[in-house]
C-alpha cells in the first residue's frame, strides 16, 4: 500500500488518507478482505495524529470502503462492483464540471462543447489504456 | 474518558497568577498545551504534578494518579537526576524508585539514542539531557508523559525523532501525553486536542482541527479592519504596508473586501492572540 500526503496540499490531510487508500483499493493493491492497519499503528507509519487517520477510517466505513470487525480489525470491505463503478462516475462528473466551467470563461457553447466531448471520446488519447 | 481533570485551578505570585484554570485531557490521545513563555504552562503542569501547592480541583479519573503513582512519565526543566550520577547510577537509582524500572528498556533506548553510560549528566548536551529524560519516562511501563518544554533546544531532526517515539508510545492504546510548548511545529502534526494558555487563562480548549478552524487569518488595508465586528478581532499586528488580523470565523459572514485571507498556523495564532488589543 502506498499513502503519500502533502502538507501544501488544500485537501485536508484525513481526505488525503481516505483518498490513497480508495486508490490502492481501485487499482488492486488492496484487495477485498485485506486487513488494514490499525489506527494507531497508520498514525505512528505517517506520523500524524490518531484523531487525524480516525476521520479518514470513520469516512471510509460510512461510504462503505472497509469495515470494522469488533476485535479483529479493519479491512477492505467485500468488492461491490456498483460502488466502484459509482466513484469512477463521481470522478467524470467532476471533470466534467471543471471542463464546463472553464468553457464558460471563454463562452464556449454547450454545442461546441458536446461536439468536442464526441471528438475526444472518438479521439486516440481517449482509447488508449491508461 | 479524561485522563486529567483541572478544575477552578489558582496559583498567585506576586507578579503572575493562575485564575480560574479549567481543562480536561482526554485519555488515549495526545494533547498539546501550547501558551507563550511566561503565561502558566509550566505553572500549571507543576500543579497537575503536585510539585507546588495550588488552589482547586485536580483529577485524575481514568486511574493514572498524582506524581507520587508511578504510571506518569515526566520531563521538565530542571532534571530530577543528579548532575554526577552516570548511566549506570542513574539506572540504579530508578531501580529503587520506580516499581516496574525495566532495566532492559532503559539501555535499549539509551543505545538508540547514543549515549554512553560512562557520560554523567552534567556532561550531556541540552538535547541529549532530554532524551535521557525520555528513556527514563518510557521505562517505567508509565500510561500518562507529561512533558513541560521537551523540545525546546533540540534540532529539527530531533524534534523529529521526539515526535516519533510519541507515537510508538501512543501506539498502546489507553496512552496519554500532555506536551507543553511554545514551538507549535511539533504539535502540528501529531497532536489530537489544544489546549491554548493566555495571560493565566484558558482561553481555548478544543480538537485540533476545530482549534484550528476557530480562528481566521485576513491581511490586507489597515482600513479594511473598521468594516469587521469588533468583538471579532483577537489580535493584529500593524505594519506601514498593511495589517495582518487574527479573527475569530464564527463572527464574520463574509470576508470584507481590501482583506485577504491566508492559512492558520499554530505558530501565527500564537504570534498574533492579544497583540494590539490593550
Amino acid at each position: 500500500m502506498k499513502i503519500v500526503l502533502l502538507n501544501g496540499s488544500s485537501t485536508p490531510i484525513y481526505e488525503q488518507i481516505m483518498n490513497a487508500i480508495k486508490e490502492n483499493v481501485k487499482n488492486g493493491t488492496l484487495s477485498a478482505e485485506a486487513q488494514l492497519p490499525s489506527v494507531r499503528q497508520l498514525s505512528r507509519e505517517l506520523g500524524i495524529s490518531i484523531l487525524t487517520v480516525k476521520k479518514a477510517y470513520d469516512g471510509l466505513e460510512a461510504e462503505g470502503f472497509i469495515v470494522v470487525r469488533q476485535g479483529l480489525g479493519t479491512f477492505v470491505a467485500p468488492m461491490d462492483p456498483n460502488l466502484l463503478r459509482e466513484e469512477k462516475q463521481k470522478e467524470v462528473e467532476a471533470s466534467l464540471t471543471h471542463a464546463c466551467q472553464v468553457a464558460k470563461t471563454i463562452d464556449l457553447g454547450e454545442t461546441e462543447l458536446v461536439a468536442l466531448l464526441q471528438y475526444i471520446y472518438e479521439g486516440d488519447a481517449c482509447n488508449e489504456p491508461n | 474518558m479524561n485522563q486529567i481533570e483541572v478544575a477552578h485551578l489558582r496559583k498567585r505570585y506576586p507578579a503572575f497568577s493562575l485564575e480560574d484554570v479549567q481543562f480536561s485531557i482526554p485519555a488515549g490521545y495526545i494533547t498539546g498545551f501550547i501558551g507563550k513563555n511566561g503565561m502558566g504552562k509550566t505553572t500549571t503542569i507543576k500543579s497537575i504534578l503536585s510539585l507546588i501547592h495550588y488552589e482547586g480541583d485536580i483529577r485524575f479519573p481514568a486511574g493514572a494518579a498524582p506524581f507520587s503513582n508511578q504510571r506518569i512519565g515526566v520531563i521538565m526543566d530542571d532534571s530530577f537526576l543528579a548532575k554526577d550520577w552516570n548511566m549506570h547510577l542513574v539506572n540504579q537509582a530508578m531501580k529503587i524508585g520506580y516499581d516496574n524500572w525495566e532495566e532492559d528498556t532503559f539501555f535499549r533506548f539509551l543505545k538508540r539514542f547514543r549515549i554512553d553510560l560512562g557520560l554523567k549528566v552534567k556532561e550531556l548536551s541540552r538535547g541529549m539531557k532530554i532524551k535521557l529524560m525520555l528513556a527514563v519516562a518510557l521505562s517505567h511501563r508509565a500510561e500518562l508523559l507529561i512533558l513541560d518544554e521537551p523540545t525546546s533546544g533540540l534540532d529539527p531532526s530531533m524534534r523529529e525523532e521526539f515526535a516519533e517515539i510519541l507515537l510508538e508510545f501512543m501506539e498502546e492504546e489507553g496512552h496519554t501525553v500532555l506536551l507543553s510548548t511554545h514551538i507549535t511545529q511539533d504539535l502540528e502534526a501529531v497532536a489530537d486536542y489544544i489546549v491554548f494558555i493566555d495571560r493565566g487563562r484558558i482561553a481555548l480548549s478544543l480538537e485540533k482541527e476545530d482549534f484550528i478552524r476557530y480562528f481566521m487569518i485576513l491581511k490586507g488595508d489597515g482600513d479594511a479592519q473598521a468594516k469587521l465586528p469588533a468583538d471579532a478581532i483577537l489580535g493584529r499586528k500593524s505594519g506601514k504596508y498593511g495589517v495582518e488580523l487574527l479573527v475569530r470565523r464564527d463572527a464574520l459572514d463574509a470576508v470584507p473586501a481590501g482583506l485577504t485571507e491566508d492559512q492558520v498556523s499554530l505558530d501565527r495564532i500564537l504570534v498574533l492572540y492579544g497583540r494590539e488589543m490593550a
